[in-house]
């Protein structure tokens, strides 16, 4: 099978009450992106813009950002969820052999609507929409099973929001760095027990673009240094309703990870740092547990081990992850672009050293229903 | 930046998408909400492979993808698998005020959560594995919130 590289990438400042309009948000990246691979937009042959209908406030089929994205008069189309499965369309694009080089583009503005509301409208309207359940409440539910299952405790999860907001100190593009302690997660507002304020991702605006290339085209385009391999990819589904699901199983993320290794040839110990989609402190070890870096059960654990920490066994989340900042549907494209520049060696202080495998996992639904789980080398 | 971009008054256009719905309920669930409507009762239906019993119903047995077409009264019991206590206010999401419990309940003859309130207790006396019953809404009118909430068995 061909290989697809990511051979260009860029990404705006995360912060909260950007003015630029999502036109202005994507132009801003996809021209950073082509800058970073030194091409042009006349080089790209399709285009693949992730966003929400809800969060855009508009049906993002009509592809309003075409003219920012460079895409008027070419093959676009979009993805409603995270930037993972961006990539993962873009990548199907180039090996379906109906284009060589493919520019994902994905910008949000959570300041801009209302976060509740939103994910509100993620549940089912003929059953729990009515009752008000929105991804914070939710996701309480989902961290209360998971400490019933596991025994993890509030005070472990904290350390997820310690270390990450400490590693977003490193990262240019991160919105909260912070050096916050244990005392300080478990005295911030009680928000959904067992999650507290600093518990959970804050709403962010940005935006993020990566070019992917056909193994032909990336090798006409950009040198060596500047290309980084998708090794392996797996995407998987658990149930829609909540309670058809165990919320502390993560068997669908196991299946996308199991996928995602095969393809790439290797095991989770060959990975050398992970960006996982930490949009609360506790899926951070409850991710790792499902993508095989530790037994079920003993992500916190490990933790407190200092395993994940940037000088630890495998880093995890060196950006400062979605804790500190987090574009919804940005973020996970954001996850793969830290990958990006960790392989390339360019990821400045937070440069987790002779990187050669990078993992990067997204999720799409309430408390991970779905996750696409990356692999990429150099 | 061009310089004229620092002049510039911005404007922001407040907004809202505000459009109707009429959403089909569909046989399955009709029948569930009739059901609680109508005899303030609790129903479940069953695979017929593996016999996992689903509430609130399902068309296909998300396992063994077989249709649903046998049904199941259930006690109204369960037991808490998981909960929260709600302390931040969505006043146009939330119908009712915080502090407030959602909690996922294995009910009694069935395999699957159902996710709902608890009430009729402190919110800091709720405990994972407690033993509650649903309480039926006085005035029913055929939707989730003929449950009126779920509180602890004496």
């Amino acid at each position: 099978m061909e290989r697809v590289a990511v051979i260009g990438v860029g990404q705006t400042k995360y912060e909260q009450g950007k003015r630029d309009t999502f036109h202005e948000l994507v132009f801003d990246v996809a021209g950073k992106a082509l800058a970073d691979a030194g091409m042009t937009i006349k080089d790209v042959d399709n285009i693949v813009s992730i966003s929400s209908d809800f969060w855009d406030g508009r049906t993002i089929s009509s592809m309003a950002i075409q003219d920012a994205a460079g895409a008027f008069g070419k093959d676009i189309t979009t993805v409603e969820g995270d930037g993972t499965f961006g990539v993962l369309y873009g990548m199907m694009r180039i090996l379906s052999g109906s284009f060589g080089v493919c520019l994902v583009v994905a910008h949000h503005k959570g300041t801009e609507s209302n976060m509740n509301g939103i994910t509100n409208t993620c549940f089912d309207p003929l059953l729990e929409r009515r009752l008000g359940l929105d991804a914070l409440s939710s996701a309480a539910l989902q961290a209360r099973r998971y400490m019933a299952v596991s025994g993890a405790m509030p005070r472990q999860f904290a350390l997820v929001s310690v270390k990450n907001h400490g590693n977003a100190k490193n990262n240019p593009f991160a919105m909260l760095p912070m050096d916050i302690t244990v005392e300080d997660v478990m005295n911030s507002p009680m928000l959904a027990d067992p999650l507290k304020k600093l518990d959970c991702s804050p709403v962010t605006d940005g935006a993020a673009a990566l070019i992917l290339a056909a193994e032909r085209e990336a090798k006409k385009l950009v040198t060596n240094k500047k290309r980084v391999w998708l090794l392996g990819v797996g995407h998987c589904t658990d149930a829609y309703r909540l309670g058809d699901r165990d919320l502390a199983d993560t068997r669908a993320l196991k299946k996308a990870a199991k996928k995602a290794y095969s393809m790439a040839g290797v095991d989770p110990w060959d990975i050398d740092m992970a960006e996982v989609y930490d949009a609360f402190s506790y899926m951070e070890p409850l991710w790792l547990e499902g993508l095989g870096f530790c037994d079920d059960g003993k992500g916190v654990e490990y933790l407190e081990r200092g395993t994940f920490d940037m000088d630890g066994k495998l880093p995890v989340n060196p950006s400062g992850g979605r804790l500190s900042a987090n574009p919804v549907q940005v973020a996970g494209l954001a996850e793969v672009i830290e990958c990006v520049l960790q392989l390339r060696g360019t990821a400045g202080k937070r440069q987790v050293k002779g990187a050669e495998k990078a993992l990067a996992q997204g999720i799409n639904g309430m408390c991970g229903q779905s996750h696409c789980v990356w692999v990429l080398g150099k | 930046m061009a310089d004229w971009k620092d002049q510039v008054e911005e404007i922001v256009f407040p907004g809202k998408i505000s459009v109707p719905y009429f959403w089909t309920v569909g046989s399955t669930l009709s029948k569930w909400y009739v059901q609680m409507r109508d005899d303030g009762e609790i129903w479940g239906n069953r695979c017929p492979e593996c016999g996992k019993v689903y509430v609130p119903p399902k068309i296909k047995c998300i396992d063994c993808y077989q249709d649903m077409n046998d049904w199941v009264k259930l006690p109204g019991t369960g037991t808490v698998e998981t909960y929260t206590v709600v302390r931040y206010h969505e006043p146009t999401l939330h119908p009712k005020k915080p502090p407030f419990v959602y909690g996922v309940i294995k009910m009694d003859g069935a395999d699957t959560g159902m996710v709902h309130f608890i009430d009729g207790v402190k919110p800091d006396k709720v405990k994972v594995g407690m033993r509650v019953e649903a309480v039926m809404a006085k005035e029913r009118s055929g939707n989730i919130l003929d449950i009126k909430h779920f509180r602890p068995i004496p």
